[in-house]
């Protein structure tokens, strides 16, 4: 019964209001969808989608004008690809609607306002592009598009900002011209001559210091690894020599001429760029790739993933795209992307370390994806070079990353027998204690007690007891109360327990975990932990992937920290390894994980005074006593977590200055004995050592920019080697 | 209002759900007879809940299902593979249930979400051990789901597919049995 009445007062009440909401969201959904399709594969030409589209929009304008505006904004802003063919839209849209269309423009500028105050600046360059290719659909009058363009180059008289500043917006003045010069040219060509000269004088005077840092290449030759801004100044030179005629651009609006030159156009209001602040952070520059003579998928491809610092997508995509267009044009693309391949093998001599990585992970999965096809012995030139140098460097480590994606054997079936010199080692386990000849050692029959104990499924206090026993080889008087520093004891352990949990990452997990007590007692001191990377080091030296993984869950599970593991890595043991790319992969995975470690607890520090002022707003409201005493709880909680995010930036600082130092130390070393025995510096060691050292500082440029002055002061002082200064000065090139 | 501009744009395809569903999920709940209900079989104490709860944990859940892996692939080589998205947090190995031996599938779970979604991206349709692996979302790992649940103690599929396949132990169970 009360259901009937709920029915008529439905009844009653405004049904048609309800169905007109639900309609209006239908109708924004289907605009929605109108907007994004245009331009896509149709049955009917692109104008008539234009015309036809531009007709339904002009009807929905008086209900649907914010939603449309909107809509149109955003276009701009995400479908840079698209942006003729939206630009012609708004163009039909200006015509026969002109308030429209002025409405269309302010709202473009406070998008642009929006984007630029949000350090969103490569949105902001397609917004730029866009409102240049309105001078074009007659939205816009070219000379208050000249004006714009006049405020944006005069940047460059500002002082006291930074120099990636004045770079953006000349950036996006000279990137919009493609679209647009032609027409600024033929109506305001003096103004656009002094915009010209203003660029070009700023071109000429600006730092580039930045650019050793950034290049893939060190070589100029075959091609100039040209710095981003002066590759675009002389292309728009060119261009303008050519009069502006360039084939690439499609141009919707041409075929509207007749409708468009109609139309009346808007002035732009006089922009103003926004002030530079504290909070502004402009894009890095770049160095322009070039691999080929021509322009083709792969190098457009290979220059994204060699991008420095970092390649604007994760690495594995360009690999997963790469494999993808290989079965779409698997007549073509398969060779084009061996000669590629060819190519970066070639000039391996001066690419950069970091672009090295990546080519070597490139090509390791690519392969893993293809059989392992590979004519080898086309790169047998590697045989007989220094093992240190590129390529045969390279060489080895695409076949030890192609084997952790397979299987050791595999690897010595799939190369010519003369290759057999850069095959990996077989990842076996190494037991000290394991043979006959070992029965001499120290602590050899520790090792076997402790071997039947684990296989007994002994506890962490039955481990304890039998460690007890081992006599320290560096003390006098070893303290039996406690467990202070002893190697022994650390390598019988250590060794014995690795050994029998070698089976799988499974199993040493379950091990760590297991005897977690035990290494945290025995790896208590900065020794301590030292010594437990070294002797696990000694046991997996064949495997470095499994290295990798146990530096990874000691450091999870606090056996080791940050510090130690950074210590290790530049440790004599480890000399010999030292330009093995799985030892930068672990020095980065440790860095990524202080990092992230740091922002968790800033995040837990921020949730939890959010939460404090939600009380305190609720008790003012509600005038409630009894939250005094939460706010006490919350209050102690946010003291601590404001502790422990200090401790934690303490320690992030600490890390990056301890790996600072050591490369001082080492490539200090290494200069001041070439110039004792008079040879060149620059052998593939140092070569991979000073790249190693920049790429720290790229890797990791917005953490460490907060230690700029300590870095200047106690570690990149004007004492040091102008080599290693000038890796430092590089940096900081890059947002000055 | 609708739920976001572009939102045609914004699909992200790759990362949605598929039509699969462990039907043998259960929300742990009290049975009759007190203490935990959830099913060894799966025929009891079904409730429209569990399938609403199990999509609510694949939205979230940073683990995934890996199939069509040969019984020969090693937890080392997933985790090369995988790691190229991301950190690792854990991989469980699927197993036969009465040899206890890998039996082609296993699950990669990962510290964070965003890492699983690239390799839903980018890991899931590539070749392991020249095998194209497939990925799906899972809701968590439970312990006894590493087993397969086939009769003969592998994978179903393996049960009664017909074609020989040398890296999932030759012939399908019921066709090496006739």
């Amino acid at each position: 019964m009360s259901r009937r009445r709920h029915r008529d007062e439905n009844d009653g009440g405004q049904p048609h209001k309800r169905r007109k909401t639900s309609d209006a969201n239908e109708t924004e959904d289907h605009l929605e969808s109108l907007i994004c399709k245009v331009g896509e594969k149709s049955a009917c030409s692109l104008e008539s989608n234009l015309e036809g589209l531009a007709g339904v929009l002009e009807a929905d304008i008086p209900n649907y004008k914010s939603k449309i505006l909107r809509l149109l904004c955003t276009v701009a802003r995400l479908l840079p690809e698209k942006l003729t063919i939206y630009t012609t839209l708004v163009g039909l849209l200006n015509a026969r609607n002109y308030n429209f269309g002025g409405e269309f423009v302010e709202a473009m500028i406070r998008q642009l306002k929006e984007s630029l105050k949000a350090n969103s600046y490569n949105e902001a360059v397609y917004l730029v592009r866009f409102l240049s290719d309105l001078v074009n659909c007659h939205v816009i009058a070219a000379p208050s598009m000249v004006a714009m363009f006049e405020n944006f180059v005069s940047v460059t008289q500002e002082e006291d900002v930074p120099q990636v500043r004045r770079d953006w917006y000349v950036y996006a003045f000279l990137s919009s011209l493609p679209w647009v010069g032609k027409e600024l040219y033929e109506k305001k060509d003096a103004e656009m001559d002094r915009i010209f000269a203003n660029t070009e004088s700023y071109l000429k005077r600006r730092q580039k210091t930045h650019v050793p840092m950034l290049q893939v290449w060190t070589a100029e030759k075959p091609h100039p690894q040209e710095e981003y801004l002066d590759c675009l100044w002389a292309q728009i030179q060119k261009l303008k020599k050519d009069r502006w005629q360039e084939r690439h651009i499609l141009r919707p609006y041409l075929a509207f001429d007749s409708i468009l030159c109609e139309a009346l156009q808007h002035n732009l209001p006089p922009f103003t760029p926004p002030p530079h602040t504290e909070d502004s952070v402009y894009p890095m520059p770049r160095v322009i790739f070039r691999m080929f003579d021509y322009t083709d998928d792969p190098e457009v491809i290979f220059a994204e993933l060699f991008q420095l610092p970092a390649p604007p997508h994760i690495d594995v995509m360009y690999t997963t795209l790469l494999i993808e267009l290989c079965k779409l044009q698997p007549g073509s693309l398969p060779q084009v992307l061996a000669q590629a391949t060819e190519m970066l093998y070639m000039r391996l001599d001066t690419m950069n370390t970091t672009c090295v990585d990546r080519f070597i992970n490139w090509f390791s999965h690519h392969l893993s994806n293809f059989q392992f096809r590979w004519s080898w012995e086309d790169w047998s030139d590697c045989l007989t070079q220094d093992p240190d140098s590129p390529k045969p460097k390279f060489v080895k480590e695409v076949l030890e990353k192609c084997m952790r994606l397979s299987y050791h054997q595999r690897i010595l079936d799939i190369v010519p027998p003369t290759f057999s010199t850069l095959c990996p080692a077989n990842p076996t386990c190494i037991y000290k204690y394991g043979d006959e000849s070992s029965n001499s050692l120290p602590g050899h029959s520790v090792a076997l007690c402790l071997a039947v104990a684990f296989k007994s499924k002994a506890t962490s206090d039955e481990i304890f007891s039998i460690l007890k026993d081992v006599p320290n080889p560096n003390q006098d008087d070893d303290d039996d109360e406690g467990f202070s520093f002893n190697p022994l004891k650390i390598e019988v352990f250590v060794q014995t327990l690795l050994h029998l949990a070698a089976k799988s990452f499974s199993h040493s997990f379950s091990a760590l975990a297991k005897f977690h007590e035990v290494f945290k007692t025995l790896a208590e001191s900065d020794e301590g932990k030292l010594h437990v990377l070294r002797v696990m080091f000694e046991v997996w030296r064949n495997h470095p992937q499994m290295i990798a993984v146990l530096v990874d869950k000691m450091i999870r599970t606090q056996i080791v920290d940050c510090a130690a593991v950074a210590n290790w890595i530049f440790s004599s043991e480890l000399s010999r390894d030292f330009i093995r790319l799985f030892v930068w992969e672990i020095l980065h995975s440790t860095i990524r994980k202080m990092n992230k470690h740091v922002l968790k607890i800033q995040k837990e520090l921020d949730e939890a005074k959010e939460k404090l002022a939600r009380q305190h707003k609720r008790r003012s409201d509600d005038d409630d006593r009894s939250s005094d005493r939460k706010d006490g709880a919350l209050e102690e909680q946010i003291e601590r977590l404001q502790e422990k995010v200090e401790s934690a930036q303490s320690e992030q600082k600490n890390l990056f200055l301890v790996i600072f130092q050591r490369f001082i130390m080492i490539l200090t070393e290494h200069l001041v004995r070439c110039e004792t025995d008079g040879t060149s510096i620059l052998t593939p060691w140092y070569k991979n050592c000073i790249e190693r050292l920049q790429q720290i500082f790229l890797q990791h440029h917005q953490i460490i920019q907060q230690y700029m002055v300590t870095l200047e002061n106690l570690l990149f002082t004007a004492e040091l080697d102008p080599h290693i200064l000038a890796v430092f000065q590089q940096f900081c090139a890059l947002q000055a | 209002m609708s739920s976001g501009l572009l939102k045609a744009l914004r699909s992200d395809s790759y990362v949605e759900l598929s039509q699969y569903r462990d039907q043998h999920f259960r929300v742990r709940r009290a049975g009759p007879r007190g203490g935990e209900a959830l099913a060894q079989n799966p025929a009891t104490w079904f409730s429209p809940g569990d399938n609403e709860e199990q999509e609510k944990l694949l939205k979230k859940s940073c683990t995934l299902y890996v199939g069509n892996l040969s019984f020969y692939t090693t937890e080392e080589q997933i985790y090369e593979l995988f790691s190229k998205s991301g950190d690792i947090k854990k991989i469980i190995m699927g197993l036969d249930k009465m040899k206890k031996t890998a039996c082609g599938f296993c699950f990669v779970e990962y510290y964070i979400r965003a890492d699983a979604e690239n390799a839903m991206r980018y890991i899931n349709g590539t070749r392991l051990d020249d095998r194209i692996i497939r990925t799906d979302w899972d809701a968590g790992f439970k312990e006894g789901r590493q087993y397969g649940r086939g009769r003969s103690g592998g994978q179903v599929r393996d049960e009664y597919r017909q074609d020989y396949d040398a890296g999932r132990g030759g012939y399908g169970k019921l066709a090496q049995n006739q």
